[in-house]
């Protein structure tokens, strides 16, 4: 327990500071958000229409980003060898350093969200609904993406692919996602629903994801 | 009947193989000239449809192979991980391929025939997404696999996302019962026996077993062509360092 803290307070301190990824995921995520309109037009009525999915869509993408250097780093420099001769269960390292990634560029998206809905003239409801699907649903997409990453550890390049592996595994996120999302703001469609299947998604993900990493990790180490 | 186990040996797989190769390639031929004929000739245009129903025979075998594929691998994947057994990661990884051109000429027939009948080539209903999705998941397979450059480390990984992947089935399955869409239910495999007329249940029951055959023909040819590229490889690894190959401690 003691190590599985160390690890996750370990990943959060290396990617807030310099070279790390949690701002440029941040980053990332505006950026994205910005590349929209300029793409559909300034219409508000529409933007305000489309801008739960475009923030859901845009921190999809910033959750595939960094995820390259969950594992990497650990590979290159030999701790992740360390850590696998020293005994401690290896899927507690990978749900550590999940756990820590999620903390560091996850939970920071789902606190600009609403902020960025400003931009998208999204209503104080529609903000607050953004933010809370994004809350239950984006450990889910960070938990998958561990999985990939471990997948592709013993790639000296994975990063690429790790995004061509993972996006259609948390197609169900966003599908849930979105449709919790308009289901909290128009009346005929369910809100429970998706969002329970929301939470069912991180949950599951929360209870297979690191020992399939773990999994992942052993045999890309062979 | 040799048993999977004894088939570790590649050479007696390509041994065995390498008979059955010409008797699927024939049975391929021969079903396809007699389904053909059933499909496009004597079979009866649909009093709805007209004769676009036809795309039907072709339409539906094709995706009952590009997820009967994915289940192939599947249970390759098993193979790899849980029983390690030597061909299971070269079967899976022949599969690959052929699964991705049904699923893509699974999709192309679905928007041809999409066209006349729903008025448009493509909607983003629950099957035709996640059969999409189902695409993308082989490519990403085909791309995992050649990025590394030991075959049988890729076998093990690819074998994760394998069985990660599998997930996407059940869903592509029940996707048209689940969620209301476009796409028909199910109208063959169903409660209460299947919702078609014999007159075209036969013709697409020769073309499912056609297309079987040749799956076959394609998979073990793949299969071949994977283990004599690997010995080609070793081969050239020896050329190059006669020590490659010693017994690794690991």
């Amino acid at each position: 327990m003691i190590s599985f803290l160390a690890i996750v307070r370990q990943t959060v301190r290396l990617e807030l500071r310099a070279g790390g990824g949690a701002a440029v995921a941040l980053i990332f995520f505006l950026a994205v958000v910005t590349a929209v309109p300029f793409g559909v037009g300034p219409d508000l009525k529409l933007l305000a229409r489309i801008g739960p999915a475009i923030l859901w869509v845009a921190a999809l993408l910033a959750a595939l980003l960094g995820l390259d250097r969950l594992f990497g780093a650990d590979r290159e420099d030999g701790s992740l060898d360390l850590i696998i001769v020293s005994g401690e269960p290896l899927a507690l390292y990978a749900l550590g350093r999940a756990v820590g990634h999620w903390l560091a560029t996850g939970l920071p998206i789902v606190v600009a969200a609403p902020i960025l809905g400003l931009l998208l003239n999204l209503d104080p409801p529609a903000m607050g609904a953004v933010a809370l699907t994004l809350l239950a649903g984006s450990p889910a997409l960070t938990l998958i993406g561990t999985v990939g990453a471990a997948l592709t550890a013993g790639l000296p390049r994975g990063g690429l692919l790790i995004a061509i592996l993972v996006l259609p595994l948390t197609v169900p996120v966003l599908i849930f996602g979105v449709s919790a999302t308009s289901g909290a703001l128009s009346d005929p469609e369910p809100f429970l629903a998706p969002f329970l299947f929301l939470c069912a998604c991180s949950l599951a993900a929360l209870a297979l994801a690191p020992f399939v990493a773990a999994a992942a990790l052993r045999l890309a180490l062979e | 009947m040799p048993s999977l186990t004894s088939l570790a040996n590649p050479t007696r797989f390509l041994a065995l193989s390498g008979a059955i190769l010409p008797w699927a390639a024939a049975a391929a031929a021969l079903l396809f000239a007699i389904g053909l004929v059933m499909a496009l000739v004597t079979s009866p245009p649909d009093y709805q449809q007209g004769d676009s129903v036809r795309i039907m025979y072709v339409h539906v075998p094709s995706v009952t192979l590009a997820m009967g594929c994915y289940t192939a691998m599947a249970i390759s994947a098993l193979g790899t991980l849980v029983w390690r057994h030597p061909l299971a990661d070269v079967s899976a990884k022949a599969a690959a391929p052929l699964g991705a051109a049904f699923t893509f000429l699974g999709l192309v027939t679905g928007a041809i025939w999409g066209k006349p009948m729903w008025g448009t080539w493509w909607v983003w209903d629950a099957r035709l997404t996640s059969f999409l999705v189902l695409l993308i998941m082989y490519l990403g397979l085909m791309a995992l696999w050649r990025a590394f450059d030991d075959p049988a480390r890729a076998g093990r990984i690819a074998a994760v996302l394998i069985l990660v992947g599998f997930i996407n089935i059940p869903i592509i399955k029940f996707s048209v019962d689940w969620w209301n869409t476009l796409h028909q239910p199910a109208s063959i495999l169903r409660l209460g026996g299947p919702s078609i007329h014999s007159s075209m249940l036969w013709p697409l029951f020769v073309m499912m077993a056609a297309f079987a055959a040749l799956f076959v023909w394609a998979w073990l040819a793949a299969m071949r062509a994977e283990i004599y590229r690997r010995r080609v490889r070793t081969a050239e690894l020896v050329a190059a360092h006669p020590t490659a190959l010693e017994p690794r401690t690991a």
